[in-house]
């Protein structure tokens, strides 16, 4: 079984019929509960989106650490800037589109070279938002965060990965920008899969060198793995790297995958441009430079539809990154 | 000590006639040594905000060497008053203010905006002792203010967060995005002061975009506001004192304040907001104090 059991992923967990489905930002309002509770530091403020970043649970219990600061998403981050400059670690909630999309130069200034430790929680990141459309779908978010100095950005994989990058972003010294979905995605972690801030995990993976790794981040990884066992079946030999920390990168794991396997493929629900595939090229190229396919979103604004419908449209899913590898595979020669 | 009242615009306010002459005396001597300083670090540095930090100083000076309670040498101090300064560009009147009052060495002033200086060309919190919040980008220093603020009051600390904004900057957003939240949260541990000075970079500020009735959106907000002369020490003491003693509202200290107050030659001229003296326009400046 190519699935890496040292990943300790969850039973069945190519069975897409029965996988269970919770979307990541479920995992973040455990993690801010479970959060609060450890440390008394910890903050939570949000701008008119309580419920559905799932900062309400946090709100009701600890309602003196609560502070809602209405659509104002530069005063959501600035003011959260002050608690944190006093000696809090807040938690600044809205969707990726505004926060970091609308009050970047407020994260530059008063966050990141302030280096104050803010963790800013952006929700319905990617076209999985669905039916509300382009204006809410961010998927520009990874390289704009990625590109402050200070900055951590963690985009994780599924509702568990979501839970213990929360509790990581307490322990996380400075600023973190963590990339959560909308939609309910496949819960294929466990409370056992390792996860440590800045190393990229082997979810499935052969004894001997692969012929093509794929490299993906959030919810996408799911879709990789499913693609993984695809080509499998096709004789394929296959590793899927979970990048979950985009910044700062895993470059050990990374110039090791394009050793072994001498090509690679980046899955993300972001632009191409700027994204985590950028990333991952940026190591590449100076280290072990080898073929690498982009899945991601090629310079196009997303638009209404059902997740799945968008998926496919956007060629972001399992067949796409099929073909993306085989492309992969040929270039080497 | 006596303390009496006199009508001072629309505002009534007591007036600290209890400062006694001689303080006052002192406080202005003070800011009359940082405005030379102003003029020398601009005129090293070759370039700078010359208007607001001049029209300031007796503001800050009231402030470092009156109003605050600090401990230079401990500048971390967990105690301490704070001060945020949202319009960062005039940030040579607090490095001045700072160290005057024993934060660093007087000798660094000299450093402003130099290579390898601890004093960037706008303020860096990471850099120099006594520094609160990077800041620079107008409009964004009130919002931190108040979250300094907010996380005072949730920890029950009794210090007061002083925030000082230019007039400019009153045309940002997110200055009025935190002017609501602070006047939902009755922030009164919260002090503003404005740099009333009339002038930006491109003007006059009711020609860019007009302001008033400036008194009157604050009310609107929630905050109690003070109208005072921000060159006059038993105003801006009495203000500030005012300020302390109201626990239902923030306060806003609308300091009227002449640019480059204290060089007769260019008071009030809109084009020193953002250029330094000459090191020829210097020494004339410097002589001015010397009479």
């Amino acid at each position: 079984m190519p699935i890496n059991p040292k990943a300790k992923l969850a039973k069945d967990v190519l069975n897409v019929k029965t996988i269970k489905r919770v979307a990541t930002r479920d995992g973040y309002g455990q993690g801010l509960l479970e959060s609060g509770t450890r440390d008394k530091r910890v903050v939570a403020v949000c701008a008119d989106l309580v419920e559905s970043t799932r900062t309400e649970d946090f709100a009701k219990k600890f309602p003196d650490r609560f502070i809602e600061v209405g659509v104002a998403e530069q005063n959501l981050i600035t003011v959260a800037s002050g608690l944190a400059s006093y000696g809090k670690i807040p938690f600044a909630a809205s969707y990726a589109a505004f926060s970091p999309g609308r009050n970047w130069e407020q994260i530059r200034t008063t966050i990141c070279y302030n280096n104050v430790p803010v963790k800013i929680v952006g929700s319905h990141a990617g076209l999985s938002v669905g039916p509300d459309g382009a204006t809410h779908q961010a998927i520009e978010d990874i390289a704009t965060t990625r590109v402050l100095a200070n900055m951590t950005v963690i985009s994780p994989s599924d509702m568990n990965e979501a839970y213990k990058a929360t509790l990581a972003s307490v322990t996380t010294s400075g600023p973190v920008y963590l990339r959560l979905c909308r939609e309910n995605t496949p819960v294929f972690t466990t409370s056992k899969t390792p996860f440590k801030v800045g190393r990229a995990e082997i979810f499935f993976d052969y004894k001997g060198k692969p012929d093509v790794v794929i490299v993906a981040t959030g919810p996408l990884v799911y879709e990789a793995l499913i693609a993984a066992d695809i080509l499998e079946k096709q004789g394929r030999k296959v590793r899927v790297l979970n990048l979950h920390t985009i910044k700062p990168i895993d470059k050990v794991a990374l110039i090791k995958s394009a050793k072994d396997a001498g090509a690679i493929v980046t899955v993300e629900e972001h632009q191409i441009y700027g994204g985590m595939g950028s990333a991952v090229v940026e190591v590449l190229s100076q280290s072990y430079p080898v073929p690498v396919e982009f899945i991601g979103i090629n310079d196009k604004f997303g638009e209404s539809g059902q997740a799945k419908e968008l998926l496919e449209k956007f060629n972001l899913t399992a067949p796409s990154i099929v073909k993306a590898a085989q492309r992969a595979i040929r270039r080497k020669s | 000590m006596k303390t009496i009242r006199r009508r001072h615009k629309k505002t009534t306010k007591s007036v600290a006639l209890h400062l006694r002459n001689h303080t006052i005396k002192l406080l202005e001597e003070r800011a009359n040594i940082i405005r030379q300083s102003i003029i020398e670090m601009l005129a090293e540095a070759g370039s700078g905000h010359t208007a607001g930090a001049l029209g300031m100083a007796d503001v800050f000076t009231a402030l470092y060497f009156h109003i605050l309670n600090h401990q230079p040498q401990k500048p971390n101090w967990e105690d301490r008053d704070r001060v945020i300064l949202s319009n960062g560009h005039i940030c040579p009147v607090q490095y001045a203010s700072l160290a005057y009052a024993g934060y660093f060495p007087v000798s660094e002033l000299l450093t402003l905006r130099k290579f390898g200086s601890r004093l960037q060309g706008h303020p860096h919190r990471e850099s120099l002792p006594g520094i609160e919040t990077t800041s620079g980008p107008l409009g964004s220093g009130l919002s931190q203010a108040a979250g300094i603020a907010y996380a005072a009051r949730m920890d029950g600390k009794k210090f007061r967060t002083y925030c000082l904004m230019s007039d400019g900057e009153q045309d940002e957003g997110n200055t009025w995005e935190a002017v609501m939240f602070v006047g939902k949260n009755k922030l009164s541990n919260l002090t503003v002061i404005i740099d009333r000075n009339n002038i930006q970079i491109d003007g006059v500020t009711e020609n860019i975009m007009p302001l008033e009735p400036l008194e009157d959106k604050y009310k609107a907000f929630n905050w109690h506001v003070i109208s005072i002369s921000g060159h006059n020490f038993r105003e801006i003491i009495s203000a500030i004192e005012e300020a302390k003693k109201n626990y239902e509202k923030p306060t806003v200290i609308i300091a009227h304040t002449i640019p480059s107050k204290g060089v007769k030659a260019i008071e009030g001229d809109y084009r020193w907001h953002g250029k330094p003296p000459t090191p020829e326009e210097a020494v004339r400046f410097l002589e001015g104090f010397r009479l």
